[in-house]
């Protein structure tokens, strides 16, 4: 028993693999008309998008303020506070702002694609749809999936900002670092690249993350706790998937 | 000679009558026979009723009549089509022409009842938003929900979704309505509505119904033809009449809803009085 445990949970794992591939691939056919309907598009992206800007933007302004706070005082053990400005946007635009802006979405737009589309299983609508002789995916699915993707480079440059004038803030306004200097370090030693992996990175990013919540929607047992355990495995693959993409991508990129 | 070749034109027009129709249907879930060896057909213009005691798959019936489910053996022929030779795009024709009424009616949660019902005329048509209005008023006001147009599902109650989603279903002109327990939890006065509706949307669109239910009397009051579905095959097909004049006690006692009978009411027990002693000795 114990011996075939190890088995059966890799043969799992590559067969949710698969399914979760094959699901991508009727997804992205299903893309294609589902962007010739703006509207249906357009809600999506509010959906996932507008709606997550509070928590993106409360975290963003604090993580960059605790990012201003420890790198104050640890360049300042080298003499090198001047740098703050520097190691905040590096470290916003290429790390923190992709990853936390994904794991936030996970939690906060992710579950909610998961759990509607959960219900609209558990409910009939999806295979009401069906019997209409409309395809659920092409509805429900894409237009849900595309907005993610689309939304979440949109947070995580949005969290970027953000972030930067939180540091800002502890740096310059509370710690008494020089103003023209933050900023004229950071302008200096942050370039295109910089910019474009932190993008690169949230895109797909939202790409895994929309995939995952759609997928375990689809999927869902048509009962309450089979929509309450899509939730949760949406929440649990996505921060794992993210922080495993990141080190994939920072691998690459750097 | 005549006989025989009068009864020749006769089956050949009933079989050109027959829209839908199953064939030796064997279907599995859970490891439990469904159906074992089940013959149904479907005429045109007419309500065929669908009864069983619960449990015995009638709502899986319309699943494979529809095919979101695939039968374990058996035919499944809707319009002259055997479902199993037809692809994804070849279902989906054939569910255009076919409307379905789920038990809880299905509308979808974040439309209106207009755009429920407005969903698949703009879904498989370019009509001009004024008619599709005047498509979706008309079908909102034969079932007398016009003024509930901007409810949103969720402020409906039971009978009135049934009734919104009996709108959204015939709202392209189908030519075969499902029904799939319609008069479940309704009071007397929606279930009058609904049952009214049904022989209306038979009559006046000359929609082919099929009403699975478990309702009897409901049911008899509509029907033109009914098939019990007991242990997994047809146990009695005919008028609503002749299954109540059936030979067979089982029948009987399902279409008078009688307590004796050859089904039992009792879940198989040992002996009560035996059971009851053995407990009183512990």
């Amino acid at each position: 028993m114990s011996a075939r445990r190890p088995g059966t949970y890799l043969l799992g794992g590559v067969h949710r693999f698969g399914s979760v591939t094959i699901f991508l691939v009727q997804l992205l056919i299903q893309c294609v008309p589902a962007l010739g309907r703006p509207r249906l598009l357009m809600m999506q992206i509010y959906n996932a998008g507008a709606r997550s800007l509070i928590i993106i933007m409360l975290a963003g302004l604090f993580v960059g303020m605790v990012l201003g706070l420890q790198g104050y005082d640890l360049l300042r053990r080298f003499g090198s506070e001047q740098a703050l400005g520097i190691a905040a946007a590096l470290g916003l635009l290429r790390e923190l702002a992709p990853v936390i802006t994904a794991l936030l979405f996970a939690g906060r737009a992710g579950t909610a694609l998961a759990s509607e589309i959960g219900l609209m299983r558990a409910t009939d609508q999806l295979t009401a749809m069906e019997i209409m002789a409309v395809d659920p995916l092409r509805y429900v699915a894409a237009p849900r999936f595309l907005g993610g993707v689309i939304a979440m480079p949109l947070l995580t440059a949005i969290f970027s900002v953000i972030g930067l004038y939180g540091a800002q803030l502890v740096g310059v306004q509370m710690m008494g670092v020089d103003r023209g200097v933050f900023w004229s370090q950071t302008q200096g030693a942050v370039d295109l690249h910089d910019v474009n992996e932190g993008l690169m990175k949230s895109f797909v990013f939202g790409i895994a993350c929309s995939l995952i919540a759609v997928h375990e929607g689809y999927h869902a047992e048509p009962t309450a706790e089979g929509v309450g355990l899509a939730t949760t495995r949406t929440v649990v693959a996505s921060s794992v998937i993210t922080l495993l993409l990141d080190y994939v991508l920072t691998a690459v990129f750097l | 000679m005549t006989s025989t070749a009068s009864s020749q034109a006769t089956s050949a027009a009933r079989t050109g009558d027959v829209v839908a129709a199953v064939h030796d249907l064997h279907y599995d879930a859970g490891g439990r026979a469904i159906f074992a060896g089940l013959d149904l057909e479907v005429r045109r213009g007419r309500i065929t009723a669908i009864m069983g005691p619960s449990g015995t798959g009638k709502t899986t019936l319309l699943r494979l009549i529809t095919r979101q489910v695939a039968p374990a053996r058996g035919q499944v022929t809707v319009f002259g089509q055997d479902l199993a030779s037809l692809g994804r795009s070849g279902i989906y024709a054939l569910r255009r022409r076919m409307g379905l009424l789920f038990q809880n009616g299905a509308l979808l949660t974040d439309l209106d009842v207009f755009e429920n019902v407005a969903f698949p005329v703009r879904e498989h048509t370019d009509l001009p938003e004024p008619l599709v209005r005047l498509l979706v008023l008309t079908k909102l006001q034969a079932v007398g929900l016009r003024g509930a147009a901007t409810l949103m599902p969720g402020e409906l109650s039971g009978g009135m979704a049934r009734r919104v989603a009996l709108a959204r279903a015939i709202v392209m002109d189908p030519e075969i309505l499902l029904y799939d327990e319609p008069f479940v939890g309704l009071d007397p006065i929606s279930l009058g509505f609904i049952l009214r509706l049904i022989k209306h949307t038979n009559q006046a669109l000359g929609i082919t119904s099929v009403v699975v239910s478990h309702d009897v009397q409901e049911l008899a009051t509509i029907a033109d033809d009914s098939y019990l579905i007991s242990e997994g095959r047809v146990a009695a097909a005919g008028t609503p009449a002749q299954l109540r004049a059936s030979d067979s006690a089982a029948v009987r006692q399902f279409m008078t809803g009688s307590a004796e009978g050859p089904v039992p009411f009792h879940y198989p027990a040992p002996d009560y009085a035996h059971q009851l002693l053995e407990a009183d000795e512990r």
